[in-house]
C-alpha cells in the first residue's frame, strides 16, 4: 500500500532541510532572521502535518498506513520503512507540536548569542527530523539507528547550551545511560534478525511479528529478547530504578530541551514497549508484567515523593514525570484495550502538560535575577505576575488529572483498565494521584502565594511571545479534556490490534468506558 | 645449458603481481632518487612516486577485481602468493589507507616542518643534529620506506604459505621500525619507542617462524594448502595433529603481536606515542588491516580444517583473547591523559572487537570475513583521520617567557635520568621566537575549548570518535553491527554481549573528549604540575610522571591549531565522508566485502 504522496518521508526531510537552512544561514550576514527560519520550518511542518493527517485514514486507525518501503542495505536485512497508526501519528503530532513552541521559548535565550543560538536551534531541528522518523519507522534496524542517533543531538543540546557546571556531568550521564541500554538492545536486535524470517527485508517489524506467530521463539530466547530491548526502553522511559539521569538531565538543561527530552524523546520508551515488546515477543510480556508492573507502581509512588521532597523546579518536574511514566507503563502492561489505549492517549498528554510545566519554569527562572531554580527564593508571585501563575496553575492542574483536563481522561482509562486487571495495583497506583495534588498544590503556593521577596517585586509578566508558547498547550489540554475523541479513536483501534498481537482478551470486568466517555463528551 | 628435460621454467602469471610490484619497485626507485636526484626537487619527486605508486597498485587491483572474482583466486608463484578474492580486497584496503596516511605524512604544515626529525642518525639533543636543523634538512627516505612497508603489508594477507608470510612479516615491520624512530620532536621517546617496538616484533616473529617449524614438522610442508590437505586427508605426523594445533597458536601469537591484542599489545601505547603522529596513523590502520588479513587467511584455511576437539580448543583460545583484548583496550583507555595513548587504547580494543567478528571462522558463511573488511575500512578510515587532527593541534612557545628552543627534549633528557643532557642542549640552542609553534599537543587537557577555536577541525574529530563508538550513521556502527552479527550467528552472543558493554565503557572516553573540545572553556594560562603532565611524558611513558616537567608546563598554556598545506585537509575531508557515506549508505562496500569472503587455499 504506497501513497502517492510520501508524507512521512517530506515530514522527515522538511526539518533536516530547516536545520539546513538555520546553520547556512547563520554563517551569513543575514543571520538576524535565523529564529523567523527557525519558527517558519517548524509551522510548515506543522502544515504538513496536518496534510498528511487529512490523508490518513482515522476510521481504520489501527491498521499501519502513508506506508514507505524501500530497500536500505538489503545485505543487512534493512529497509527504510515508515508508516504510522494512530499512536504513532499521535506522537508525531505531539513533536511537531512542540518544536515551535520550543524554538519561540527559546527566543531570548543563550543572550542574544546569535552563533550559539544558530547552533540550538539547529540541533532542535534536526532531532525533530529523528522524532518524526523514530516514530514512524516500521523496520526495527531503522528504529534502533535513529534510537540511537538522536541521543547525539541531545547531548549537544544539555552539554553545550545548559547552565550551570554540573550540565557537562549531566550530559554524560544522560548519554552514557541511554547508550548502556541501547547497547545491550544491539545485541538483542542482531539476534532477532538470526532468529527471524531473515532475507534482504529480515528486519520489517511486520515481517518479524508474523514470522514469530507462526514460528514462536524458544521461551528463554524470547524472555532474553524481550530483556534486552525491555531495558533499553526502561532507562528510556525511565522507570524506576534505571531513572537517575532524568532529574540531573532536566535541572541542568534549558528549558526547552527539557520539553523536547521529557516530553517527546521518553516517550520513544514508552512507545517502543508498546510497539515493539508486545507484538514481538507476546508470551514473554506476559511473563514479565507483574514485575514491570511492580516497577511502574514504584515509579508512580517514588516519582511522586521524589518530587515532593525536591528544592529545585526543575528536578521536582522530572521527577513527576518520573511518576507519570510509571502510570503509561502500568497502562501498557495491564494489558486491557482500556487501559493500552489510555496509555497511548496518556503519553501524547504528559507532553503537553509537562512540556507547558517545563516552559513556563523556564520564563519563571528567567525572571529571578540570578536564574534561581530554588524554590525558595520564589514567592507570592501570583500578584506580581497573574498570567505566569494562571498558565502554571492549569498546567500544574493537568500534572494532578483535574477533571475537565485531557489528562484525567487518560489517567482514569489507565486506572480503570488496570483495576479490571489487577486491584491492588490500581489501588496502590491510586495514590499516586493524591500525591500528585501535593507535589503540585505545595509547589504553587511556594511559588505564588504568600509575600514576594524584594528582588521579585516589580518582575514582569509573561509578554506576548510567552503568551503565545503556552497557550496553545493549554488550549490543547481544555480542548481534549472535555472532547478526547478525536484523539481517542486514534488510539483505540491500535489498542485493539495490540491486544490481538499478545493474544489476550480483556477480563470480563473491564467497563466499555471507551464509548461511555464518547457519548459523555 | 640445461636440458629442457630437467628444468622447466616456471610460468609466472606477472599481471597478478602488478599491484605489489608497483609498489615494491617504487619503493626502490625511490632510494636511487635519494642518491640522484638533487635536494631541492628530492621531496617533490618522492611525493609524486609514492602517490603514483599507491594509486597505480589501487588502479591495478581494481582492474584485477573481476578477473580474480571469476577464476576464484589464482596462485603465483608456486603458491608463495595467493590472489584470491579476499587477498586482493585486504591489499585494496592496506592501498586506500596507506594513500590516505602518505598525504598525512607529506604534509609540512603551515610551520614548514614535516614530523620527521632532520637527520634520523643524529644523536638527539647534538649540535649535529642542531645544525641538521637549521639547515632545514629534511629526511625525504621516509617515502621509499613507507612504500616498503606498504608492499610488505601487500603480500602479507595474500600469501599461500608460511615462510612467505614471515619474509612478508619482516619486510613490512623493519620499515615501520626505523620509521617509529623518526620524530622529529621528543627525539628520546621516538627513538626508545622504535627500539621497544623492534625487540618485541623480535620476540614475536621468533615465536611466529617457531610455530611454521612445528607445523612443518607435522605437515612436512609450509604450504598453508598442503597443511590443509595433510589435516583433511590424514597424511601429517601419525598422532601428532596438537603439534599443528600449538605450531598454529604460536603463528597466531605472532599475528596477534602486530595487531596489537590483549596479552601481546603491551607495545601499542608506547609505540603509538612516541612514533610520528602520522606514522602512528598509517601504522595503526595500515598494519592491522595486513595483519588481520593474515591472521584470517591461516585460520580460515589451516584452522578450519582441523579435527573438531582441536578447533574448539583454538576458538577459546580466540574467546580468551577477544575478552582481554576489549577489557584491556577500554579499561585502561579509560584513565589515560595523553590523546596518542588514548587512541592507542581504543586501537587495542578495536583489534577486540575485530576478534570478535573471527570467532565463526568454523563456519563457511562468509559472515566473519564480510564483518572484518568491513570493519577495517570503517577503523582505518576513522583512525586515520583522527591521527591527521592530532598532528595539527600544537602547542605554542609562550610570548613572555624565556624558554630553551629544546626544553621538551630536554625534559625528555631530564627524565631519561641524563640530567647533564639537558642542560647541554639549552646552552646550544638558541630562544625560540615567541609564539613559535611546537610539537603536538597531546595532553588531553590542551583540547579543551579546540570546539569554539576550530569547529570543523574538532567537528571532524568529534566525528571520527562517534565512529569509533560506534554511534548509529556513522561507519562504526555498521561495522560493530557486523562484527557482533556474525559472533551471534555462531552462538558466541555472551561475546557480543561483552563486546557491547566494553563498548559502553569506550564511549565514555570518546566523549570525555568531545566534552572537552566543545564544553570546556579554555584553560586559563597558569601551568598546573597536572596540567603539564603529558609533553613531559618520561620515556617509560607513565604520562603522569612528575619529575621533570616543570619546564614544559609554561609550554602548555598555549594551543595552537596549524594551517595545513592541504594534503592533510584532504585526508580528513576523506576520511569524513568516507565516515559518513559508510554509514549511512554502507550496501554497496557490504556486497564486495561479500564477494570477498572466497578463499583459495
Amino acid at each position: 500500500m504506497t501513497t502517492e504522496i510520501p508524507w512521512l518521508t517530506l515530514l522527515i526531510a522538511l526539518p533536516l532541510v530547516g536545520a539546513a537552512a538555520v546553520w547556512g544561514l547563520g554563517a551569513t550576514s543575514a543571520r538576524k532572521h535565523l529564529r523567523t527560519v527557525a519558527v517558519v520550518f517548524g509551522l510548515a511542518e506543522l502544515v504538513l502535518l496536518g496534510l498528511a493527517i487529512s490523508a490518513f485514514d482515522t476510521s481504520d486507525a489501527g491498521t499501519v498506513q502513508l506506508t514507505e518501503t524501500h530497500a536500505w542495505i538489503p545485505q543487512l536485512g534493512v529497509s527504510y520503512a515508515v508508516g504510522a497508526d494512530g499512536v504513532a501519528l499521535l506522537l508525531v503530532g505531539l513533536s511537531v507540536l512542540l518544536v515551535p513552541l520550543v524554538i519561540l521559548a527559546a527566543w531570548r535565550e543563550q543572550d542574544g548569542d546569535l552563533a550559539k543560538l544558530r547552533h540550538y536551534l539547529g540541533l532542535v531541528l534536526l532531532l525533530e527530523a529523528f522524532m518524526v522518523a523514530v516514530f514512524v519507522a516500521r523496520d526495527v534496524f531503522f528504529f534502533y539507528v535513529l534510537f540511537e542517533a538522536m541521543l547525539i543531538p541531545v547531548y549537544f543540546m544539555i552539554g553545550g547550551f545548559g547552565g550551570g557546571a554540573q550540565r557537562r556531568y549531566a550530559a554524560v550521564k544522560f548519554l552514557l545511560f541511554s547508550l548502556a541500554g541501547g547497547l545491550v538492545m544491539l545485541v538483542a536486535v542482531i539476534a532477532l534478525y538470526l532468529n527471524g524470517p531473515g532475507g534482504e527485508q529480515g528486519f520489517l517489524t511486520q515481517n518479524l511479528v508474523d514470522h514469530f506467530a507462526a514460528n514462536p521463539l524458544p521461551v528463554s530466547v524470547e524472555r532474553l529478547l524481550f530483556l534486552g530491548f525491555f531495558l533499553a526502553f526502561a532507562i528510556k522511559a525511565p522507570l524506576f530504578p534505571v531513572h537517575t539521569w532524568l532529574p540531573d538531565a532536566a535541572e541542568h538543561a534549558p528549558a526547552g530541551t527539557s520539553t523536547l527530552l521529557v516530553g517527546v524523546l521518553d516517550k520513544v520508551g514508552t512507545f517502543g514497549m508498546l510497539t515493539l515488546c508486545l507484538p514481538l515477543f507476546p508470551h514473554a510480556s506476559q511473563w514479565a508484567a507483574p514485575v514491570v508492573v511492580v516497577l511502574a507502581v514504584v515509579s508512580i509512588l517514588y516519582g511522586a515523593l521524589m518530587a515532593i521532597g525536591q528544592s529545585d523546579i526543575m528536578r521536582l518536574i522530572a521527577y513527576t514525570s518520573v511518576s507519570h511514566f510509571g502510570f503509561i507503563v502500568l497502562g501498557i502492561f495491564s494489558f486491557t484495550s482500556l487501559s493500552v489505549s489510555g496509555a497511548s492517549f496518556y503519553m501524547f498528554n504528559h507532553g503537553i502538560s509537562t512540556g507547558a510545566l517545563f516552559l513556563l519554569a523556564g520564563f519563571l527562572v528567567a525572571r529571578h535575577p540570578t536564574r534561581s531554580r530554588r524554590l525558595a527564593d520564589y514567592g507570592g508571585l501570583q500578584r506580581v505576575t497573574p498570567v505566569l501563575a494562571g498558565t502554571f496553575l492549569v498546567a500544574g492542574l493537568s500534572a494532578l488529572s483535574l477533571p475537565g483536563l485531557s489528562t484525567f481522561v487518560s489517567e482514569i482509562m489507565v486506572l480503570v483498565g488496570t483495576f479490571s486487571r489487577s486491584h491492588p495495583a490500581a489501588l496502590v497506583a491510586v495514590l499516586g494521584v493524591v500525591l500528585a495534588a501535593l507535589y503540585v498544590l505545595l509547589t504553587y503556593q511556594k511559588v505564588f502565594t504568600g509575600k514576594a521577596p524584594h528582588d521579585l517585586v516589580g518582575t514582569p509578566d509573561l509578554g506576548a511571545r510567552e503568551k503565545w508558547v503556552v497557550a496553545p498547550l493549554i488550549v490543547a489540554l481544555l480542548a481534549l479534556g472535555f472532547y478526547p475523541a478525536p484523539a481517542l479513536d486514534l488510539v483505540r483501534e491500535p489498542a485493539q490490534a495490540t491486544m490481538t498481537a499478545v493474544g489476550l482478551e480483556d477480563p470480563a470486568t473491564t467497563p466499555d468506558l471507551l464509548s461511555v466517555e464518547g457519548s459523555d463528551s | 645449458m640445461t636440458p629442457a628435460a630437467a628444468f622447466v621454467a616456471p610460468t609466472i602469471e606477472w599481471a597478478y603481481l602488478v599491484p605489489v610490484i608497483v609498489v615494491l619497485v617504487a619503493g626502490v626507485v625511490g632510494v636511487l632518487v635519494e642518491a640522484f636526484v638533487p635536494d631541492r626537487a628530492r621531496r617533490a619527486v618522492q611525493l609524486v612516486l609514492a602517490l603514483g605508486a599507491l594509486a597505480g597498485a589501487l588502479t591495478s587491483i581494481v582492474l584485477l577485481w573481476p578477473d580474480v572474482l571469476e577464476r576464484n583466486g589464482v596462485r603465483v608463484l608456486g603458491g608463495a602468493l595467493v590472489v584470491d578474492p579476499f587477498g586482493l580486497a585486504v591489499q585494496g584496503i592496506v592501498v586506500v589507507l596507506a594513500l590516505l596516511a602518505t598525504l598525512v605524512v607529506a604534509d609540512r604544515t603551515s610551520t614548514k616542518q614535516d614530523a620527521f626529525a632532520p637527520t634520523g642518525a643524529a644523536v638527539p639533543g647534538s649540535a649535529y643534529e642542531d645544525l641538521a636543523r637549521r639547515r632545514g634538512l629534511e629526511q625525504t627516505e621516509v617515502y621509499p620506506l613507507v612504500l616498503f612497508a606498504v608492499g610488505g603489508m601487500m603480500i602479507f594477507p595474500a600469501t599461500g604459505d608460511l615462510l612467505t608470510m614471515f619474509v612478508a612479516l619482516e619486510v613490512l615491520s623493519l620499515p615501520l621500525y626505523v620509521l617509529t624512530a623518526l620524530a622529529r620532536r621528543r627525539r628520546l621517546l621516538s627513538q626508545e619507542a622504535s627500539f621497544k617496538y623492534f625487540l618485541l616484533g623480535a620476540f614475536a616473529s621468533a615465536i611466529f617462524i617457531f610455530g611454521v617449524a612445528l607445523v612443518y614438522g607435522f605437515a612436512g610442508s609450509v604450504q598453508l594448502a598442503e597443511v590443509r590437505g595433510a589435516l583433511l586427508g590424514g597424511t601429517g605426523l601419525d598422532g601428532m595433529t596438537s603439534l599443528v594445533l600449538l605450531g598454529l597458536v604460536m603463528v597466531l601469537t605472532g599475528l596477534l603481536f602486530k595487531v596489537g591484542a590483549a596479552p601481546f599489545h603491551s607495545w601499542t601505547p608506547d609505540v603509538y606515542q612516541g612514533a610520528p603522529t602520522p606514522i602512528t596513523g598509517f601504522m595503526a590502520a595500515c598494519t592491522k588491516a595486513a595483519a588481520f588479513g593474515a591472521l584470517l587467511r591461516v585460520l580460515y584455511v589451516v584452522g578450519q580444517a582441523l579435527p573438531p576437539d582441536l578447533q574448539e580448543k583454538l576458538v577459546v583460545a580466540l574467546w580468551v583473547v577477544a575478552i582481554l583484548t576489549m577489557v584491556v583496550g577500554t579499561v585502561i583507555g579509560v584513565v589515560q591523559t595523553d590523546m596518542k595513548r588514548l587512541l592507542a587504547y581504543s586501537s587495542i580494543a578495536h583489534a577486540g572487537f575485530l576478534i570478535v567478528a573471527l570467532v565463526g571462522f568454523g563456519e563457511l558463511s562468509g559472515f566473519g570475513v564480510r564483518a572484518l573488511l568491513f570493519y577495517l575500512l570503517a577503523y582505518g578510515l576513522a583512525t586515520i583521520g583522527a591521527f591527521a587532527v592530532v598532528t595539527l593541534v600544537r602547542e605554542r612557545a609562550p610570548q613572555p617567557v624565556v624558554v630553551p628552543a629544546e626544553a621538551d627534549l630536554a625534559t625528555v633528557g631530564a627524565g631519561a635520568g641524563a640530567g647533564t643532557s639537558g642542560t647541554a642542549a639549552s646552552a646550544g640552542s638558541d630562544v625560540p621566537d615567541a609564539g613559535a609553534v611546537l610539537g603536538e599537543a597531546t595532553h588531553l587537557s590542551e583540547w579543551a575549548g579546540l570546539g569554539r577555536r576550530s569547529p570543523w577541525l574538532a567537528g571532524a574529530f568529534a566525528l571520527f570518535l562517534l565512529s569509533m563508538a560506534g554511534i548509529p550513521l556513522t561507519a562504526g556502527f555498521i561495522a560493530k553491527f557486523t562484527a557482533f552479527q556474525s559472533a551471534v550467528a555462531v552462538g558466541a552472543w555472551p561475546l557480543a554481549l561483552i563486546g557491547v558493554l566494553a563498548s559502553a565503557v569506550a564511549v565514555f572516553f570518546y566523549v570525555r573528549i568531545i566534552v572537552l573540545m566543545f564544553f570546556t572553556p579554555t584553560p586559563t594560562p597558569t601551568p598546573t604540575p597536572q596540567a603539564a603532565g603529558g609533553p613531559g611524558t618520561a620515556p617509560d611513558g607513565a604520562s603522569s610522571t612528575g619529575g621533570g616537567t616543570s619546564p614544559v608546563a609554561a609550554l602548555t598554556s598555549r594551543v595552537t591549531v596549524v594551517r595545513s598545506e592541504g594534503f592533510t585537509t584532504v585526508a580528513i575531508a576523506i576520511c569524513v565522508i568516507g565516515v559518513i557515506l559508510l554509514g549511512v549508505l554502507p550496501s554497496s562496500v557490504l556486497d564486495l566485502a561479500f564477494e570477498a569472503a572466497k578463499f583459495r587455499p
